[in-house]
């Protein structure tokens, strides 16, 4: 399957682009890709604790399933207001 | 009214949000401040957002105002881009027919908009240094995630 990652803030800067398609295998889970992210960017695996996930616009757990075509946002913690 | 701009923000603007029947409005406004939490001297920020997801979460935060506090009318816009010292990163707008549920609702919103909007700034010093700084109360909103909790997700920011 194919999934476009949108990355934000610190993590869009440790990955060096906002936006990166991912091909996975069947079966992905949210923390397949972002093992497939982090792959020889400890850096970026360094964040895993305080990263949140959102699939197509909702807030998921790692364990979820991914499905082809989806929009997977990788967030850190927020700093708004 | 619930908006992510890249322009300055024009905090009576939000007050089209208010209602004919409504006797009490409350507008606060987060504006840049030139030093960091730690007294560092700040130039600027730089705010960036997740802005469809953003734009949701501040409709829901306004939803979840009138089920604490009632009837009152919500305007929350957020400004993106670079920042400087002193000027308006985000305008709340809370109306009601009676001051006190305004006061409440106005105070909830902000609080959670920088509890959970996906929103995130950079500090930027003089000495050309920049950091991403966290909301010490942020978490995203908690729920959602597979039992992973708020605490987890804070930052020392």
């Amino acid at each position: 399957m194919r999934i476009r990652v949108l990355a934000f803030a610190r993590l869009r800067e440790l990955l060096g682009a906002p936006e990166i398609t991912l091909e996975l295998p069947e079966g992905a889970r949210v923390v397949d890709a972002w093992s497939a992210l982090a792959q020889g960017c400890s850096e970026l695996d360094e964040q895993r604790a305080s990263t949140r996930a959102a699939r197509n616009g909702n807030l998921v757990a790692f364990e979820e399933p991914l499905a082809d075509g989806d929009e997977l946002a990788i967030l850190p913690p927020v700093g708004g207001g | 009214m619930f908006r992510i701009v890249r322009e300055a923000i024009e905090p009576a603007a939000l007050e089209s949000a208010v209602r004919s029947g409504d006797g009490g409005a409350v507008t606060f406004v987060g504006i840049v401040r030139s030093r960091a939490d730690d007294g560092r001297p700040v130039t600027g920020l730089s705010y960036e957002a997740f802005e469809p997801m953003a734009i949701r979460e501040f409709r829901i935060i306004a939803a979840e105002a009138r089920e604490r506090f009632g009837d009152v009318a919500i305007a929350i816009v957020h400004r993106i881009g670079e920042l400087r010292v002193g000027e308006i990163a985000v305008a709340v707008m809370a109306s009601a027919v009676h001051r006190g549920e305004a006061f409440d609702a106005c105070r909830y919103a902000i609080d959670e908009v920088k509890r959970r909007a996906p929103i995130w700034k950079e500090e930027r010093y003089t000495d050309g240094t920049a950091s991403w700084r966290a909301n010490p109360s942020g978490d995203l909103g908690g729920s959602a995630a597979g039992g992973r909790g708020g605490a987890e997700h804070r930052s020392a920011g």
